[in-house]
């Protein structure tokens, strides 16, 4: 099965201009550099594509199933973060050892606090807010920007303005030696959570009767509700799994910063939107793709062109846009 | 309402954000019979199935499924009542397999075998396809993977839009075939038809609706026999559309 037709199914055929455009932009920047650096820039932006792709991927779904649009989604990673600064915390002894099972079982136990706390945080979101604006984009943008703002002043009500310190567990700082390259352990980690997430999704989506009925609904909600299926508790279950998938990306993104402040989410979101845009909104594998893809040309353009660094993610979308106005892998709907 | 009514609407009333579609419709269909729903296009047809499915909630009337009140149930409760709805626009998932499809309607994702292979004796196409996306398939292959998914569970009511709409007159008769073997099964059917080939051959009992209601019930053999009654109720009459 084609990477980017996770959300909508595609069984006759792949895509493959689609699928290709992730090799032949890394190999097309191999000429330009040794490989070793093309190397250590691969598995970099590789890393940073699934962070994105981690924060990126509830938002996805929420578009694709709910047709919301929210904006929060920047708070809820912030969120995220901040859980990982108190996990990381509360067990200094733990972060500090340099056994590998100790630091693994740091991050786990951040990652699951981030989940359970962005889970429930987005659960009282999705009954306080957005159950009040379905079907209205625009009443949607309004005030989630409002509830966005809404959280920010309550991280800084906890957590103060300040931006605080959190660290790597110590087997995950350093690097690798591979093939000649330097690769940082905590990126080979972010590009481990990022696939197996990946990996989770695929087969929550393709093989289970849940799955089935999140595509289903992607593509006709009201007929989905016709063979009586309560759409609306899957909204919910969707909208709280949309949340917790932005605290793991909050977790992975404060732990790899190292600093922390309530912008730290919202900062993200520019990113995640192109990565929506381009993708096709609503896809998760073409999410997936698009992740990586920003990944590879922020860290390629970087160390080629550094003044075009900043744009290169717009040039690229604009570029994707122009072949494919709809994104990589758009959804169809009824 | 009748024992023998299966569903009752009473003087339902229906807008769609501005306009008044229903303005007070009147409707029985009785067990075990197909009850034929004719009209011009634009009577109120398509509204009022989709007004007992919940998808337009009424702003008045009621309406009645097995003596109970439904109009204040939401689509998916209204559907686990046993209520079949084939849409107009057939509500097929192109993304989906067919069989994908198919376990959507089936409870639990678990197919009964012998409805199945009832299925598969309807509409062979189905399983040779079973596998294949049913975005792929033909129009008329497409309506008969909407019946399917009606007929693949027991159901106490099957409400059908307009199922023989744009298909070729092979497929019109499979579906004929099919529908005249639930019929004989004593399946419950609510069916919406401007095909009167169709409609003359399964209907039991016919309302003609006009304007927002219900302007004739009978039965559709007395209708069918009688050509002024026809041009009256529905401008043209129908010995002369097979």
């Amino acid at each position: 099965m084609s990477a980017g037709r996770i959300a909508s199914t595609r069984l006759s055929g792949i895509d493959w201009p689609a699928n290709l455009l992730l090799p032949i932009l890394a190999l097309a920047a191999l000429p330009f550099m040794s490989f070793s650096t093309w190397l250590t820039l691969t598995v970099a932006g590789a890393a940073m594509g699934m962070m994105l792709f981690l924060m990126a991927s509830g938002l996805t779904l929420i578009f694709g199933l709910m047709d919301v649009i929210t904006f929060a989604h920047g708070a809820f990673i912030s969120l995220g973060a901040y859980v990982a600064t108190e996990v990381v915390g509360a067990l200094p002894g733990m972060a500090a050892s340099h056994s590998w099972v100790a630091s693994l079982a740091v991050l786990a136990a951040a990652l699951t606090a981030a989940i359970l706390v962005t889970g429930v945080a987005g659960l009282i979101f999705e009954i306080v807010i957005i159950r009040r604006v379905y079907g209205s984009h625009l009443r949607q943008i309004l005030i989630t920007v409002g509830g966005l703002i809404v959280m920010q002043e309550l991280l800084v009500t906890v957590w103060g303005a300040n931006p605080i310190p959190v660290q790597k567990p110590a087997a995950l700082q350093g690097s690798v030696e591979i093939a000649g390259a330097a690769i940082e352990i905590y990126r080979l980690v972010a590009v481990g959570l990022g696939l197996a997430v990946y990996a989770g999704l695929w087969l929550l989506l393709s093989r289970t009767r849940l799955g089935l009925t999140v595509r289903a609904g992607v593509e006709n909600l009201e007929m989905v509700e016709a063979l009586g299926f309560r759409v609306k508790r899957l909204f919910v279950g969707v909208f709280v799994a949309g949340t917790a998938l932005a605290g793991v990306g909050g977790v992975m993104w404060g732990v790899y910063q190292g600093l922390v402040t309530p912008a730290i989410g919202p900062e993200m979101m520019i990113l995640v939107f192109i990565i929506l845009i381009m993708g096709g909104m609503g896809s998760v594998g073409g999410a997936f793709v698009a992740a990586i893809l920003v990944g590879l040309i922020t860290n390629y353009s970087g160390f080629l062109v550094p003044k075009l660094a900043l744009g290169s993610n717009i040039l690229l979308m604009v570029a994707v846009l122009l072949w494919r106005p709809r994104g990589l892998f758009p959804l169809v709907k009824s | 309402m009748a024992d023998r009514d299966l569903l009752q609407l009473d003087r339902v009333v229906t807008h769609i954000g501005a306009y008044h579609i229903l303005h007070g419709v009147d409707l029985s269909v009785r067990r075990g019979r197909v009850t034929m729903l004719l009209g011009r296009n634009g009577a109120g047809k398509t509204t009022t199935l989709r007004s007992i499915m919940g998808l337009w909630k009424p702003r008045a009337g009621a309406i009645h499924f097995d003596n109970a009140r439904i109009d204040a149930l939401d689509t998916p409760d209204i559907a686990r009542l046993g209520i079949a709805y084939v849409p107009e626009t057939m509500g097929i998932f192109s993304q989906l397999t067919v069989q994908e499809n198919m376990k959507l309607a089936a409870t639990g994702g678990r197919f009964d075998p012998a409805r199945l292979d009832d299925v598969f004796r309807f509409f062979p196409i189905l399983k040779t396809k079973w596998n294949d996306r049913a975005g792929l398939m033909s129009g008329g292959q497409k309506q008969m993977l909407a019946v399917a998914r009606a007929i693949v569970e027991e159901r106490r009511l099957m409400i059908i839009d307009e199922p023989t709409k744009g298909l070729a007159p092979a497929v019109i008769d499979q579906l004929i075939a099919c529908l005249l073997e639930l019929k004989a099964r004593d399946t419950t059917i609510l069916l919406v038809e401007q095909n009167f080939h169709m409609a003359r051959s399964v209907g039991d009992d016919v309302a003609v609706m006009d304007n927002g209601v219900v302007v004739h019930n009978g039965l559709m053999a007395d209708l069918a026999a009688d050509e002024a009654l026809q041009t009256r109720l529905l401008g043209l009459n129908l010995g002369s559309h097979q």
